[in-house]
């Protein structure tokens, strides 16, 4: 009776503090960027241009990642990237959430015509090179915040479409189904309170791995200029423009990729931390 | 005596074709156990899931009759019959392993029932909820009723599927070799259990085992089936003593004995499978298919 898990209070663990206080430290950095940035990140200087981060010789007080070719200011623009990031991770990939994951557990728990056509769907979908299908869907619908978040979620739902149709598909096979539907449970029903709660813990991990391919896609499509207004920063943008001058200013390309990659990491380590949290098995 | 459950040619036949159930008509009289007894693949499940609306999508029944308390419940329409069931049947399910929702504390999961179909308080339901899970005799009851499924061993779970069967008081238990998935010292507290829990409130039970042994010792009518037929129907007593059908001589006469237990095993002869399944042909001839 006595069980020796229940006695062991589990830390919360490095990997979700770690992960969960770099995408903190982005989120505070994010909302308040006009406030904090050091400064205006679409300022130029010509004077002052490819000036290096603040440990190198010939740097200037007030420019502590250093500036790229036109003299604007590395971390200021990052800052303010992380708007755009941020708010497309989130943004996306929660619609993408939603969309998919309804889809998924429809077809994995009514089965039937349902999943024919959801799964069908999913397979033609899943044959379109996505970064190409999601520069297609830009090029038509033109750039703009509205569109990136369209593309996302365009391209993506079939990610939690297959997944949660698979572990719904495993759920709906236990016994408890059974029971709750002798118990006069309606399929919809059953579907809510039964299934739902036993897929969550994959919904959320699913989620995060989402905002971080976000994160990623809307790089992807600042790189190539298919973002938003050319002026505003983006991370893909300034990584576009440093990789130009690389052997000058190595500094403008690594910056905002080490953002990138350190937040796109960040995403899907919070997920798997959060799908253990929420398990009551793993608990 | 009350016939409870009456299940009169009852056919049940694969989406594609093939025939799972051959006009089965079983009886259960109320406050009695029934044994559905047969190989794997006899369709001995098939029957308690077709009562209970809970079959295969692959499969569905072509004809028959499910009278439960003198309503034909394949008449009626599905969410009629499904509250019907609801109401007066339930489940002690194979695996309690998997029977039991695992994102779901073990108090809500027994109370939920009580709530939704006879709409109780759910204090009134916490409290039945307790009686139940003493009655079943599991310690630490406070403990339990705020555990996960997975804190649990399998044996206690079975306790507490055996306990929420119980709970709405209904008129009709399937048990769905409800000892198979435990070890053998856990089944026989698990039979003894069921088989009190019954005769205490008066439930028929329709009892699915593969295992003549359980069947001696809970039920007092059984059924024989091979591949999707009845091929006897007896009272206990007289199974044991003069079973008529020769694949049912030929099972009893498979039983591992104690008196003898470095003895081979008896499988069935071979000619007594070729003449029920010849048995089986000439139905399927009979009935057209």
């Amino acid at each position: 009776m006595r069980d020796a898990r229940a006695e062991v209070k589990r830390p919360i663990g490095l990997r979700l503090w770690l992960s969960g206080g770099w995408l903190a430290l982005l989120f505070i950095g994010a909302i308040f960027a006009p406030l904090i940035a050091p400064k205006d990140p679409l300022m130029q200087d010509l004077f002052l241009g490819r000036l290096p981060p603040f440990w190198m010789a010939g740097t200037e007080p007030g420019f502590l990642l250093g500036t790229d070719s036109l003299g604007r200011d590395v971390l200021s623009r990052i800052l303010h990237g992380a708007r755009l990031a941020i708010i497309v991770a989130l943004a996306a990939g929660t619609l993408t959430c939603l969309i998919g994951a309804t889809l998924g557990l429809i077809a994995g728990y009514y089965r039937g015509w349902p999943d024919r056509i959801i799964s069908r769907f999913v397979d033609i979908w899943m044959a379109f090179p996505p970064v190409l299908f999601a520069i297609l869907l830009i090029a038509v619908l033109g750039p703009g915040l509205s569109s990136i978040i369209i593309a996302i979620v365009v391209i993506d739902w079939t990610r939690f479409a297959r997944v949660i149709r698979a572990e719904a598909m495993g759920q709906g096979a236990m016994d408890y189904i059974a029971s709750a539907q002798v118990a006069g449970r309606t399929r919809f029903g059953t579907m809510m309170t039964e299934i739902l709660p036993n897929v969550l813990p994959t919904i959320v991990a699913l989620l995060t791995l989402e905002m971080g391919i976000a994160v990623i896609v809307e790089a992807i499509l600042s790189f190539v200029n298919l973002s938003i207004s050319t002026d505003s920063p983006t991370w893909g943008g300034m990584i576009a423009e440093g990789r130009t001058s690389v052997h000058q200013a190595w500094w403008v390309l690594v910056f905002p990729l080490v953002t990138l990659f350190l937040t796109v990491l960040s995403f899907s380590q919070l997920g798997e931390g959060l799908k253990d949290r929420f398990d009551p098995v793993l608990r | 005596m009350m016939t409870y459950l009456s299940i009169r040619n009852l056919t049940v036949r694969l989406n594609t074709g093939p025939v799972i159930l051959r006009s089965v008509s079983v009886n259960v009289a109320a406050g009695q156990v029934h044994g559905l007894v047969g190989e794997s693949g006899a369709g001995k499940s098939m029957i308690g899931k077709a009562v209970l609306g809970t079959l295969p999508r692959a499969m569905q029944i072509t004809s028959g009759e499910i009278w439960l308390d003198g309503t034909n419940l394949l008449t009626l329409p599905p969410k009629e019959r499904r509250r019907r069931i609801g109401a007066t049947a339930a489940l002690i399910p194979q695996d309690p392993l998997t029977a039991l929702n695992p994102s779901k504390r073990i108090g809500p999961q027994i109370t939920r029932r009580l709530v939704d179909i006879l709409g109780w308080t759910k204090v009134d339901a916490d409290a039945r909820a307790r009686e139940l899970l003493d009655e079943v005799h599991i310690p630490n009851i406070n403990r339990v009723m705020r555990s996960y499924p997975h804190e649990l061993s399998g044996g206690m779970r079975q306790r507490i599927l055996i306990a929420s069967a119980f709970a709405a008081e209904p008129k009709l238990i399937i048990a769905d070799e409800p000892t198979t998935a435990l070890d053998v010292t856990v089944q026989k507290q698990i039979l003894r259990l069921i088989s009190d829990m019954q005769d205490r409130h008066g439930t028929a039970l329709l009892f699915v085992t593969h295992d003549l042994g359980v069947v001696s010792k809970v039920c007092d009518t059984l059924s024989v089936l091979y591949a999707g037929k009845v091929v006897e129907d007896a009272r206990m007593h007289r199974f044991f003593m003069r079973p008529i059908h020769p694949y049912s001589a030929a099972l009893l006469a498979a039983t591992p004995t104690y008196t003898d237990p470095m003895g081979s095993l008896t499988p069935v002869p071979q000619d007594v499978i070729r003449a029920v399944e010849q048995e089986v042909r000439q139905h399927d001839v009979r009935a057209g298919s």
